[in-house]
């Protein structure tokens, strides 16, 4: 019936969130496709976007969800590198085996995510601030540890073969492990919120947090939940960069902060939340990616693509805007005796 | 014809709510019947809305009982007032606009299959459920549940909310000024909906400020001016220049038509 409706019946399409992500998505591979030429079409090419919307996914995907339940989480960045930071101290350092520096990394996710569910849901703060003020303090911290253990920025891991030959290296030259684990966090941020009823209970968060918590819903660990999740997507992430590049990268991850917002609005949420879907953020994140990269395959200096990422991401929430309009306007139009 | 039992489903004895020394409501007293709707009257500030606070779980009152089927009940949150089947519709009904019918439909307790961590939303039943049951509330328009609730026209909205209370089986259904965002159509077709809650056997508190909407449908009214209930009767005991007068206060209307009066007189001696 879904399937039938998809084919026959356009408007449908038109109304579904992630129909100005796919638009621009295609927009820009045309875009590039066109001015990149064959080598941005070859696999050097393609792989090169896609590893980047992947690397960005694993963030923005879990972010969504913290979106459209009507919170932001700016902390991203902080946590990433904090979590790649105890990674290399613990597996490199102290020569742990490679399984205690992930699952260290995986805690600074999950602690940093705690941190700002329970701050933000008990004092009520905008998780702007609350989050804005963790990723400073994580960042700090991060930098002050490793400057106390090692004497400097630097932490170099060398991962064993089971992490290294899956999430730390380029198949077939190409293409990063970090595109399968992207899939995996697409399929289960999907299912959570197509498939359980804690999707429904997410949007409703966002729609209207005072209603929500009248039916019942429990509003606080929820939030929480979804910020521990936005974590541990930053700890994945900051797990794979540690291990294609043997160390901790600790300047590496104040960019991903914006980069996952902009996908995300890209994708079709809405900045207010209770509007979104993960395919629309996958297809953000793909539209961010073929921006950055499709850029040099141009022969333009690379400076323009930040210029194309502004105006992408206006022309979105002022679409998203349009978009949210058809949605309402229910799309059967019958002429009705008023 | 209504189910007219003898003893209130739901009282309130001697409610006082103070906020920081402000009383919002001054010893009310108020019974309400399976089978009856209670028409809430009073003009703004003097207390609707903090008695329906009470009454649906938000505000816990400051001295004085609540009882539910005659035994003392002390409601810590909504979800408390919500278990034994107090619902509350709000102005605009569905508060989720960019939620389907059928997801919104089932907020808080959706319908699921399958088992174990692949337990998942059962989308098609609730669909399916969400627009039989507005169907049953006479709104035929509303064929498909995928359809967003902000797309709905006021009265559906209201409808959805109120088929969503009757569905899960509230006992007490309060509406807070259901038909004052509608046309003259549409609050003619929710004050159709009341009745047909009424006639299931559903208490309805009414509040609005409307006195021909009260009266269409009212069995039991209560006017409340400043935080204290001024006046309670019965259909019919009333007329709706008394209850007009009322609402707004009694002697400032008849001030204000005096004043009327002396400023028109003014108007026509210039002619």
């Amino acid at each position: 019936m879904a399937a039938q409706k998809q084919i026959f019946d356009v408007r449908s399409l038109l109304r579904r969130p992630e129909f100005g992500a796919f638009v621009s998505a295609l927009f820009v591979f045309i875009f590039f496709a066109i001015f990149g030429g064959a080598e941005f079409l070859g696999p050097g090419g393609l792989s090169s976007s896609l590893n980047i919307a992947a690397e960005l996914g694993l963030i923005a995907l879990p972010v969504a969800l913290v979106m459209i339940a009507g919170d932001l989480d700016l902390s991203v960045g902080s946590t990433m590198m904090a979590s790649a930071v105890v990674m290399a101290l613990l597996s490199g350092t102290y020569g742990l085996p490679t399984i205690v520096g992930v699952l260290g990394a995986l805690a600074v996710g999950v602690v940093a995510g705690f941190l700002n569910g329970i701050i933000t849901t008990k004092t009520n703060l905008p998780s702007f601030v609350v989050t804005l003020a963790i990723s400073f303090a994580t960042s700090g911290l991060a930098f002050g540890v490793i400057r106390l253990l090692t004497g400097t920025l630097q932490a170099d891991v060398t991962p064993e073969p089971w992490l290294k030959d899956t999430l730390g290296t380029l198949f077939f030259n190409n293409w990063e492990g970090a595109i399968g684990l992207f899939i995996l966090v697409a399929a289960i941020v999907s299912w959570i919120l197509y498939k359980t009823k804690y999707g429904n209970w997410i949007y409703a968060i966002g729609g209207d947090v005072i209603s929500a918590k009248a039916t019942g819903i429990p509003v606080d660990r929820v939030r929480i939940a979804l910020f521990i999740g936005s974590g541990i997507g930053s700890a994945l992430l900051g797990i794979v960069q540690t291990a294609m590049y043997n160390s901790a990268q600790v300047g590496a991850g104040s960019s991903f902060v914006f980069n996952s917002i902009i996908a995300v609005v890209i994708g079709g949420v809405l900045l207010t939340g209770g509007y979104g879907s993960p395919v629309g953020v996958v297809l953000g994140c793909l539209t961010f990616a073929i921006v950055g990269q499709g850029i040099y395959y141009t022969g333009w200096e690379s400076d323009w693509a930040l210029l194309f990422i502004g105006t992408l991401l206006l022309a979105a929430v002022l679409s998203n805007n349009t978009f949210r309009r058809l949605a309402l306007g229910g799309g059967r139009k019958k002429k009705e005796a008023k | 014809m209504a189910k007219q039992t003898e003893k209130p489903i739901f009282s309130l004895q001697n409610v006082t709510k103070d906020f920081a020394g402000y009383k919002a409501l001054n010893d009310v007293s108020l019974e309400v019947y399976p089978g009856q709707v209670l028409c809430l009257l009073g003009d703004n500030g003097a207390g609707k809305s903090t008695l329906i606070k009470v009454l649906s779980g938000f505000h816990r009152p400051t001295s004085g009982t609540v009882q539910w089927e005659g035994e003392d009940v002390d409601f810590r949150s909504p979800k408390d007032a919500n278990d034994r089947g107090v619902a509350t519709v709000h102005q605009f009904g569905g508060t989720f606009p960019l939620m389907s019918i059928g997801r919104s439909f089932f907020v808080g307790l959706e319908p699921t299959k399958g088992w174990g961590p692949f337990k998942r939303f059962d989308k098609k039943y609730a669909n399916e459920t969400a627009v039989r049951e507005m169907q049953a509330l006479g709104i035929t328009r509303v064929t498909d549940g995928e359809r967003l609730i902000g797309s709905l026209s006021g009265g559906e909205r209201q409808a959805s909310a109120i088929a969503r209370a009757v569905h899960f089986g509230a006992k007490v259904l309060i509406l807070d000024e259901p038909t004052a965002a509608l046309g003259v159509k549409e609050a003619t077709h929710v004050l159709r909906i009341i009745m047909q809650a009424k006639h299931k056997g559903i208490a309805v508190i009414l509040v609005t400020h409307n006195v021909s909407h009260a009266l269409t449908v009212g069995d039991h009214f209560a006017v409340l001016i400043r935080g204290e209930k001024a006046d309670d009767f019965k259909k019919g005991e009333r007329t709706r220049e008394q209850i007009t007068d009322l609402m707004a206060g009694g002697e400032a209307m008849a001030e204000l038509e005096a004043e009327l009066s002396t400023l028109t007189g003014v108007i026509n001696k210039i002619h």
